[in-house]
């Protein structure tokens, strides 16, 4: 226990926080990376991607859901965590359809960014290879569900900031998908508009911009020469 | 980077399945390197030997993803007589590109190209020679074991000759992080 | 935005007015229009948007959720065989081919003529009187090759259901041992006037004493559940009785709904007595459609007794009613925070918790959940007092448990015993004897063997939400696990990564085992996976998701070593099958067109 009031420890440096923060804020808010997809400073914690899992007093638990409470011993970056981290990632690459080589979001996607920080050297598991639907119906976006990794940010951001409720997922387990809010199910019957917030805060590539595709040459991409541990602090949070 | 030249020198196997030989190409990106390399290892089976069969081997480098018959008989074979398999490159780790046609059946990408495409030639090829399209593009791990795995499409020189010599000197394989790409 | 028809909106106009327009109601709305329309076309979700004025996405949620809601057509009659391992052990899969052979049907595809579909679902909580199946909602318990003969019969002479014989729908209670629960005499309104009789702070303090704990598994202290809520800011309380039994092999709770409903009803009163409460619901699971109306009959019936409604017992102010909402397939709507959701007309996805229902729950009011049997208990803590019922069972489980004994037994049917019985003890008592393994409270439980069987049933030993399902010395317990793995597949709500992902991939693994192509490294993956699964998941189905599975592989070792036949790793699929398709449209059959198994083919 440390006899600061609200700080706690997170592997071992004293981490300071507002009352009603979580563990992720927190942490971030001082300097200090845990990986995380589904988490965003502008809405409120989700807690589906899992990426953020720490242990607090030997119990598992996802840091963005979890409030900061004075003298809590958290454990972040270790072998054991990293290891199930990567698995996780493993577990988004092979249950979409995740081509990097041809994605216009490489290089500046968090899902892949997050891959190399935490050394992800394949997908391990056996690829499920499923069909999703790509959407090219609107004139200035396209949706590719094979890139989704159901974080529901742009369900949120479209709801919360946009107001328009755009987007929703729908199914249940294997069967999840994101919907869109038209008779028609495309994105070019509904209210979506290019200055949505919910167009530009996708942490992968399924919501992309049309006619702007690999806008930067390899090597001057986000994530290129910088692991995502230590750009989440310097630069905005839109891909 | 110098590598102790091990006792005796190890032999290597390298293949492209379904792939664009650019993992091969990036092999040849070492550049001088190579000479280096020729100094560690000795080639069997390889386009850089053009030797056709596989022979007792220390290492096979793998490139392409399994797309018909024919990678899966080569794929075994390697498999067999290496005692360390390595998959190179997005083709052999995810299935890559080749692998979008996933989303169809291999049936009626036979019937579209070969029948209903204009010019097309009328029926699919049945020639006993040609090796058969397997439902699916698979990753080489969904077919048989695989030890390591160098990432990127293709992984850089730099990445290659890090983590082969990583291998060859009995080191656990790392790459930095500017040459871990996916792309 | 598509015109909807007259017949549709004719229909659905009095369905959506007799909900009040409420959004909240979406998924009852839901269910009554599958009943009048067969199944919820894209135009009937819009139309239904429309007038709730709610996204489509919504209702589309909401409709792909839920297992018995169809967004494609599934005939006339919707035939669903419960994919329960007791069903399965009671010749199931059989009758399905018998049936599909009989209506020359693919599982899972319609009839050309719309007619009829037949496929499976989840356990339908018939274990002791299997195997069983659904066709429309409705249970038909006990079947046979010649039931399933007539049942074809009817369907081709597209008989009504109201019309089919009225044994098929009988369901039994199989009471076998009955105690201080199913085996004493009630007086309606008796535990409701003893209640009153000590005051809200008295039953309170009741309820202390009596150290009642929650029977749905988990075990919470229900005093301190029901003083949180009382305890809790809000505008209104709820009291939710959790009659969502998915847990395969449970059943216990259907009986009590269904010959001890107002015990269940006057428990909820009590609990909205004591915490404050002026309404309550009862979440039913869809496949118990069947108790619905003698349900609201019963409550119609009290309401006149004046022991629900306004001034109960002539108490001014205690005011209480309750209201039935049905699920529609979706065995996580047993979790608490999921099941509110659903109850709001949502898809069933758990909530993060804390705040915990009985601070924020339904509609974001303090709200108790507790299960069925709880809320029985709670009368006889009324009409005994909280030390009397203290007095039987152990130090840290007060009271009598009812056990639902289904499998290789000759007896299946509910067992009540004070907790602190041995499982040998039930065991003998339901006729199992050459019982190798018992399953444990469902497929989230654990799987006992032989050398435990000397174990006790309590908190403090073996918890249970009350079911054996029993395995006898010919079975293979694999097949068990396999059962589990897809049962989880199917059920996992998909809202986290390691649940939703996970238990596709140990669904796949088992597959992969199961047809031959298993080898110690898949044993390994499994263990790997129930290590991630189980710590990381978001809510208890993920948590307990592969703990049959790792009971098994570690108690029954011999289980899967006979199934890892490989010495090294193979493809997960049939090599050669996967050219099938390629030969077919190629014309092909000679050697080249086919591979051999084996890294040595």
């Amino acid at each position: 226990m440390t006899d600061i009031p609200n700080s706690f420890n997170l592997d071992g440096e004293p981490i300071p926080f507002e009352p009603g923060q979580t563990i992720l804020q927190a942490a971030l808010n001082s300097g200090h990376f845990i990986p995380h997809l589904c988490a965003h400073p502008e809405f409120k914690p989700h807690g589906s991607c899992k990426l953020c899992i720490v242990v607090v007093n030997d119990r598992t638990g996802a840091s963005c859901t979890m409030k900061a409470l004075p003298g809590l011993e958290v454990q972040s970056d270790t072998p054991d965590l990293n290891h199930r981290r990567r698995t996780l990632l493993q577990m988004l690459f092979v249950e979409g359809n995740h081509f990097c080589p041809g994605c216009e979001k490489s290089g500046n996607c968090q899902l892949q960014a997050l891959a190399y920080d935490l050394e992800m050297f394949n997908d391990h598991f056996t690829h499920f290879f499923q069909p999703r639907e790509v959407d090219a119906s609107h004139p200035d976006f396209f949706l590719d569900r094979n890139r989704c990794i159901m974080c529901e940010l742009c369900v949120r951001a479209s709801r919360d900031l946009d107001g328009k409720t755009v987007f929703g997922l729908a199914g249940r387990g294997r069967d999840l998908h994101l919907v869109v809010n038209s008779a028609s199910g495309k994105l070019g019957d509904s209210a979506f508009a290019k200055t949505d917030r919910a167009a530009r805060v996708c942490p992968v590539g399924a919501i992309l911009p049309k006619e702007v595709g690999f806008a930067k040459p390899i090597g001057e991409r986000k994530y290129d020469e910088t692991p995502i541990s230590q750009l989440a602090f310097t630069c905005d949070w839109e891909g | 980077m110098n590598v102790r030249p091990p006792m005796k020198k190890l032999k290597v196997a390298t293949t492209s399945l379904s792939g664009c030989f650019g993992c091969h190409m990036s092999l040849l990106d070492i550049d001088e390197r190579l000479l280096e390399l020729a100094k560690l290892v000795e080639f069997d089976r390889s386009p850089i030997t053009d030797i056709k069969t596989c022979g007792p081997c220390d290492i096979a480098l793998i490139e392409g993803a399994v797309c018909n018959s024919e990678n899966v008989h080569v794929l075994r074979e390697l498999r067999r007589n290496c005692k360390m398999l390595v998959a190179v490159g997005a083709c052999a780790i995810t299935g890559g590109l080749p692998a979008q046609r996933n989303q169809r059946d291999v049936g009626e990408i036979l019937q579209r190209c070969y029948v209903d495409m204009p010019g097309a030639q009328g029926r699919v090829p049945d020639d006993p020679e040609l090796p058969l399209l397997l439902d699916k593009v698979y990753p080489i791990n969904e077919i048989v074991r695989v030890d390591y795995f160098i990432p990127g499409c293709p992984p850089s020189g730099d990445a290659l000759w890090k983590y082969l010599t990583d291998l060859i000197g009995g080191r656990m394989p790392r790459l930095d992080y500017q040459s871990f790409r996916f792309d | 935005m598509t015109e909807t028809s007259e017949t549709t909106d004719s229909i659905l106009a009095p369905i959506i007015a007799h909900y009040g327009g409420d959004p909240g109601n979406l998924l009852q709305i839901l269910r009554d229009a599958q009943e009048a329309l067969d199944w919820l076309s894209p135009e009937t979700q819009g139309a239904v948007a429309r007038r709730l004025d709610i996204p489509v996405t919504r209702v589309a949620a909401v409709v792909r959720f839920y297992t018995h809601l169809y967004d494609t057509p599934r005939g006339k009659y919707r035939v669903l065989f419960s994919h329960n391992i007791t069903d399965r052990m009671a010749g199931s899969p059989a009758l399905m081919a018998h049936m599909l052979k009989r209506l020359k049907l693919k599982r899972g595809v319609v009839s050309d003529d719309g007619l009829v579909s037949v496929g499976k679902t989840s356990c339908t909580g018939m274990c002791d009187q299997g195997p069983a199946l659904l066709v429309n909602n409705r249970a038909i318990t006990r079947l046979t090759p010649r039931r399933i003969d007539e049942i074809c019969d009817l369907i081709r002479a597209r008989a009504p259901l109201a019309n089919w014989p009225a044994h098929y729908f009988r369901v039994e209670d199989n009471i076998e041992r009955a105690d201080m629960l199913l085996g004493s005499a009630y007086a309606p309104g008796e535990a409701l006037r003893a209640a009153i009789a000590c005051g809200p702070t008295g039953m309170m303090a009741e309820m202390r004493k009596s150290n009642l704990r929650g029977r749905g598994g988990a075990g919470f202290t229900t005093a301190v559940k029901w003083e949180a809520c009382r305890d809790a800011k809000g505008d209104e309380r709820y009291i939710v009785c959790n009659a969502d039994e998915g847990e395969p092999g449970t059943f216990k709770d259907r009986v009590l709904m269904q010959s001890f409903s107002e015990r269940v009803f006057e428990g909820m009163a009590i609990a909205g007595y004591v915490t404050g409460a002026r309404k309550g619901f009862v979440y039913l699971r869809g496949e118990y459609s069947y108790l619905r109306a003698p349900l609201e009959a019963k409550l119609s019936e009290m309401r006149r007794n004046r022991l629900l409604g306004m001034s109960i017992c002539g108490v001014p102010g205690f005011d209480f009613d309750i209201v039935i909402h049905m699920g529609a397939g979706a065995y996580v709507c047993g979790e608490e925070t999921a099941l509110i959701e659903s109850l709001e007309g949502k898809p069933g996805l758990p909530r993060i918790r804390p705040p915990f229902p009985v601070i924020c729950g339904y509609n974001n009011q303090p709200t108790v959940v507790n299960n069925v049997e709880t809320l029985c208990k709670v009368t006889e803590v009324a009409i005994h007092g909280g030390l009397a019922y203290a007095g039987t069972g152990t130090r840290q489980s007060a009271g009598t448990k009812i056990i639902s004994v289904s499998g290789d037994v000759e007896r299946p049917g509910l067992y009540e015993y004070p907790f602190g019985v041995r499982v040998s003890q039930v065991l003998d008592d339901a006729g199992a004897y050459d019982a190798v393994a018992v399953q444990i409270s469902g497929a989230a439980g654990q799987c006992l063997t032989p050398q435990e069987f000397g174990r006790r049933i309590a908190f403090e030993d073996v918890p249970t939400s009350g079911s054996f399902m029993v395995f006898g010395n010919t079975r293979d317990l694999f097949e068990a696990a396999l059962n589990y793995s897809h049962f989880f597949e199917h059920e996992s709500c998909g809202f986290c990564t390691p649940c939703r992902v996970g238990t596709a991939l140990v669904a796949r693994i088992m597959e992969k085992i199961h047809s031959g192509h298993g080898a110690r490294y898949e044993f390994n993956e499994l263990t790997r996976l129930h290590q991630l699964i189980s710590t990381s998941s978001h809510c208890g189905l993920g948590a307990t998701a592969t703990n049959a599975l790792q009971d098994i592989m570690t108690k029954f070792p011999t289980v899967f070593d006979r199934r890892l036949i490989k010495r090294d790793f193979e493809p997960g699929f049939d090599l050669d099958a996967a050219l099938a398709r390629a030969r077919e449209v190629s014309n092909r059959d000679d050697a080249n067109a086919h591979l051999a198994e084996g890294v040595d083919a």
